[in-house]
């Protein structure tokens, strides 16, 4: 009976090995439950559920990658950065402030490239950052943005980074809190520029005062 | 109530007027708010939705023509006291772990006979509507206030409910790359003055919980954490979450378990 029963626990517990081995793992069973337990609703469909490389990467090594895998990817978002076709990187600093109060754009009820009202899409630049000298309701999740170009200085190269990190911050930091505005089409390419004249024209009140 | 509420608005009004000093240290705007909803919340609306949901919790009602009196929340047939500050828990019934919201959606099928199609046709409030599942909810989490948040991890499943909420609420996608975490994954935080709570932390956890259901002053209706998870994903840039579906339990009992021990002081007033 005693060798019975611990050639009994013995087949248990192989049973329970191999079933422990079938058991999919937390990550795999939250993507089949989210797979199942979500709808596509208006513009969000269920494409955006699937993750890209880079989110893949964030995902998997907790928002550090391995420094290979990391530089890859950063290089891989550079290179998928569109310039403007004319060269001018910067906009109307007036515009850009507009971008930056407002927020909508992307959810369930706005249109491809628009909000559910019609307008072109914010930045929600504000939600995150400290930036112009007149709007105290800023978030802190991201740096402060005041006096970006007087800090830094004027010059082309950081027109180049200001535009660049708003196209694809993931160029930049592979994990970066902050979307890719130009690389998922929230901002236009003349949006963009409006906000890097916003950050990087002299007479915008972020650098003037 | 008209007293306090009247003493509230004025408190709001005068925050209002006040110019917001820039916001570094503490937060004056939100300091200001938790005054505003200190005070009113001594005579809570919340509660005119948490008698309209005791009358619904007792009145026959549905094809069945069945009050929900038999309805088990995990504490036995009809036992409402404490049954919230213990979900979500498993149900062997339906074998799987439920929230407080999905197993009274689950009874008003089972034993009022109604469709889960219609419950989750339009499952939140507007200006005009309340639907009865968020009065329901309001009610039984009445039922809880001041008590500790105590939602069981025994059974396997609902081990594996918390880790799979885990992964959940820190899985980037969608548009923005945004994941749960990204607004509440660290401390200190504020989207614009708005401070985020990091949930990852046991003792601010207890804010994913606290004072919901919610009467929401922006609008001025009722609100259960169906709804918040809702939004949260429609911001997060998500598709939409399926109402009272296992996946929103999951991420609940992610987020309750880590406010495990904590005091729930029942539903309360949101901006």
């Amino acid at each position: 009976m005693r060798l019975g029963s611990a050639a009994t626990i013995a087949a248990g517990a192989a049973v329970l090995a191999a079933c422990a081995a079938l058991q999919p793992s937390p990550r795999d069973a939250a993507l089949a439950l989210m797979q199942r337990d979500f709808h596509a609703e208006g513009i969000a469909g269920m494409d955006r559920l699937k993750e890209d490389d880079v989110q893949a990467a964030c995902n998997e090594y907790g928002n550090n990658p391995p420094a290979e895998l990391d530089a890859k990817l950063r290089a891989k978002q550079y290179a998928g950065v569109k310039w403007p076709a004319d060269g001018k990187l910067m906009g109307d600093w007036k515009s850009g402030e507009k971008i930056a109060q407002r927020g909508r754009g992307m959810t369930w009820r706005d249109k491809p490239h628009q909000t559910s009202r019609g307008e072109p899409n914010g930045g929600g630049c504000y939600n995150c950052h400290q930036i112009g000298p007149d709007t105290t309701s800023f978030g802190t999740i991201g740096p402060s943005l005041y006096q970006f170009g007087k800090l830094r200085g004027y010059g082309t190269e950081i027109q180049r980074y200001a535009y660049s990190k708003i196209y694809n911050a993931k160029a930049y930091s592979v994990c970066s809190q902050m979307p890719r505005f130009g690389h998922a089409q929230a901002l236009t390419e003349a949006q963009i520029k409006d906000l890097t004249a916003l950050l990087m024209d002299p007479a915008s009140p972020v650098n003037s005062r | 109530m008209n007293k306090s509420l009247v003493l509230g608005l004025a408190a709001a009004c005068a925050a209002a007027l006040l110019p917001p000093a820039f916001a570094q240290t503490e937060d004056p705007v939100a300091a200001d708010f938790d005054k505003f909803r200190a005070v009113l919340e001594q005579d809570n609306p919340a509660e005119l939705w948490e008698v309209k949901g005791e009358q619904l919790w007792k009145t026959p009602r549905g094809p069945k023509r069945a009050s929900l009196e038999q309805c088990d929340l995990g504490l036995g047939p009809g036992v409402v006291k404490g049954a919230y500050a213990q979900m979500p828990r498993y149900f062997a019934d339906v074998d799987r772990v439920m929230d407080a919201e999905a197993r009274i959606v689950h009874c008003m099928i089972t034993l009022q006979g109604f469709t889960y199609e219609e419950l989750a046709k339009k499952p939140f409030s507007s200006a005009t509507k309340t639907p009865d599942p968020v009065s329901i909810t309001t009610y039984v989490a009445a039922q809880s206030a001041g008590m500790k948040l105590a939602p069981p991890q025994s059974h396997p499943k609902e081990k594996a409910a918390y880790d799979v909420g885990k992964q959940i609420f820190f899985y980037r996608a969608g548009a923005y790359d945004f994941s749960c975490a990204s607004c509440h994954g660290v401390d200190g935080q504020r989207i614009r003055t708005q401070p985020l709570p990091n949930f990852t932390s046991p003792a601010q956890a207890i804010k994913a919980n606290q004072g919901w259901p919610g009467y929401r002053m922006t609008g001025g209706v009722m609100h259960t954490l169906q709804w918040r998870l809702n939004d949260c994903f429609r911001q997060q840039r998500f598709p939409e979450p399926d109402y009272a579906s296992e996946m929103l339990s999951a991420l609940l009992t992610y987020l309750t378990v880590n406010a495990q021990g904590q005091e729930y002081k029942g539903p309360g007033i949101k901006r």
